[in-house]
């Protein structure tokens, strides 16, 4: 078996007495699309940190693979009006790529209008586009998202999956994301792992919307609602429209 | 010209040019106050120099650079917010500073004066040295991790994501900001060094579209600012450090005027 990119042996996270992560394992492999779900304050953003070696977890063993190449997009950044700073300018500021390549990015995640706008002026869906195009400018094979969707409106969140699922479509590139967001997370995830401080329940979709720990974290109706988004998308019903502008 | 005047000139333009190009991360990273608590320590520098016997600008350096350390290890500790600590350190520096000197032995060949306004028409070729070698020193480094330290100045987790070195170059930063400010102390002094750090990159923010024209034009009006204030404390007879600050001052209130202005009719 090939070596997988991260693997955290019983990691855990105490700060000020308080357990933030408690004896979390998790594998990701080269092909894998993993979600953390779980409850607002978690852990979930702070796991997301600690396997991509952000902050240091102070129990457990953590592994990366050797020269593991990490796109990270943050939940938000808040760009500084104390600098004058273009979205092409903070795109190419990545000693991995060309000006041919932010080109063919900025044309991929649909901000190409946008290049010569400041960072600061930019909406919620552009600079979440903005920060994806940033990830993949990174060349990685592993995708870290956090909360990709937050802030966006019902038809930014819809365009902005589309984006996502496009690029996992055609590039080779392992998904690691924390989301709110169980629709689509049920639809598209192959692991899904649910968080409360530790792991309650982990495995396909199918799997832990019938877990009894999943049904105690988020409510017997959201399980009930989950398993009605998994049959309506065994019908693989085509989606409609083109990703709308932001 | 006179030699002195040529030294004023020369290490006059070197100190703007140095101090504009840093003086836009101090506005970006929001190191104000930082910068400022960092010119009271050089005070406790000189009087420590002048107490052992070393050489003041090499003893100003070697003691910012502890101070830095110091401050940014108060920093991380928190139970104080930043801007407090920032505060205590300061006037701690400044009063050991103060009290440090008047226990040297020729405490009456001190001129407090000039070590808080700065005396730039008394720089010496030694200071000149000091101030080529920093300021190349400085720039290179600049130049060198341009890109690096934008980013983390950006937001750190994405340049940690990216593999930057977050620690390693703020500590870079904190350094090069330590030998500006001592090198340029002797010629600007310590209460003045802050205006040149913050007032012509603060200007040169309304004038920017990027990054590296921000740091190019904050130099120039840093250079134009000195040359107008030397010349006026020549013909007028007035303290050429405050001349500088005052002629910076006025760039920035016609630059800030005329953006409003602009920005109204644009309305």
């Amino acid at each position: 078996m090939r070596q997988p990119l991260i693997t955290a042996e019983a990691i855990g996270l105490t700060r000020d007495n308080s357990k933030i992560l408690d004896n979390v394992s998790l594998n990701i492999a080269a092909d894998d699309f993993i979600t953390v779900v779980g409850p607002n304050g978690a852990g979930k953003t702070t796991l997301l940190k600690c396997l991509l070696g952000l902050i240091k977890p102070t129990q457990g063993r953590l592994k990366r693979q050797a020269g593991l190449r990490v796109g990270y997009m943050p939940q938000r950044i808040t760009a500084a009006r104390t600098m004058p700073l273009s979205l092409h300018y903070f795109l190419a500021l990545n000693k991995n790529s060309n000006a041919r390549e932010i080109a063919e990015i900025a044309e991929l995640t649909n901000i190409t209008q946008h290049l010569q706008t400041p960072l600061a002026e930019l909406s919620g869906g552009e600079m979440q586009r903005a920060l994806l195009a940033r990830a993949l400018l990174n060349h990685p094979t592993l995708l870290a998202l956090d909360e990709p969707v937050q802030n966006l409106d019902v038809g930014g969140e819809i365009a902005f999956y589309h984006l996502l699922e496009n690029i996992c479509d055609t590039r080779k590139v392992a998904v690691l994301m924390v989301s709110h967001d169980l629709h689509f997370v049920m639809r598209r995830s192959r692991q899904v792992v649910c968080l409360y401080h530790h792991v309650c329940c982990s495995g396909t979709p199918q799997v832990v919307s019938q877990d009894p720990q999943f049904k105690a974290l988020f409510g017997n109706e959201m399980a009930e609602l989950m398993t009605v988004y998994q049959h309506e998308h065994d019908h693989h019903h085509t989606d409609t429209g083109e990703t709308p502008n932001g | 010209m006179a030699d002195f005047l040529l030294y004023a000139l020369i290490a006059g333009v070197g100190v703007a040019i140095i101090t504009g190009v840093l003086g836009c991360f101090v506005v970006w990273q929001r190191m104000a106050y930082f910068s400022d608590s960092l010119a009271h320590s050089t005070l406790l520098g000189i009087a420590l120099g002048l107490q052992l016997g070393i050489h003041t600008t090499l003893a100003t350096l070697l003691l910012c650079a502890c101070f830095a350390l110091l401050l940014l290890w108060a920093q991380q500790k928190q139970t104080l917010s930043g801007d407090s600590m920032l505060g205590v350190m300061a006037h701690a520096a400044l009063a050991f500073g103060v009290l440090a000197l008047s226990l040297s032995d020729n405490y009456n060949n001190i001129d407090l004066h000039s070590l808080l306004f700065g005396n730039i028409l008394t720089v010496s070729q030694e200071d000149l040295f000091w101030l080529g070698g920093g300021g190349v020193f400085v720039f290179a480094m600049l130049i060198y991790f341009w890109q690096p330290l934008l980013l983390i100045t950006i937001n750190r987790d994405l340049a940690a994501a990216e593999g930057v070195a977050i620690l390693r170059l703020q500590l870079l930063l904190i350094l090069l900001m330590t030998i500006t400010v001592a090198v340029s102390i002797q010629i600007i002094g310590l209460l003045l060094i802050s205006a040149l750090l913050i007032i012509p990159a603060a200007t040169a923010r309304l004038l920017a579209r990027t990054p590296p024209m921000m740091a190019m034009i904050a130099a120039c009006l840093g250079v134009t600012a000195t040359l107008i204030g030397l010349r006026l404390s020549l013909t007028a007879d007035l303290p050429a450090g405050p001349a500088i600050v005052s002629v910076m001052v006025l760039f920035f209130a016609a630059t800030n005027g005329i953006h409003a202005a602009g920005s109204l009719r644009k309305k």
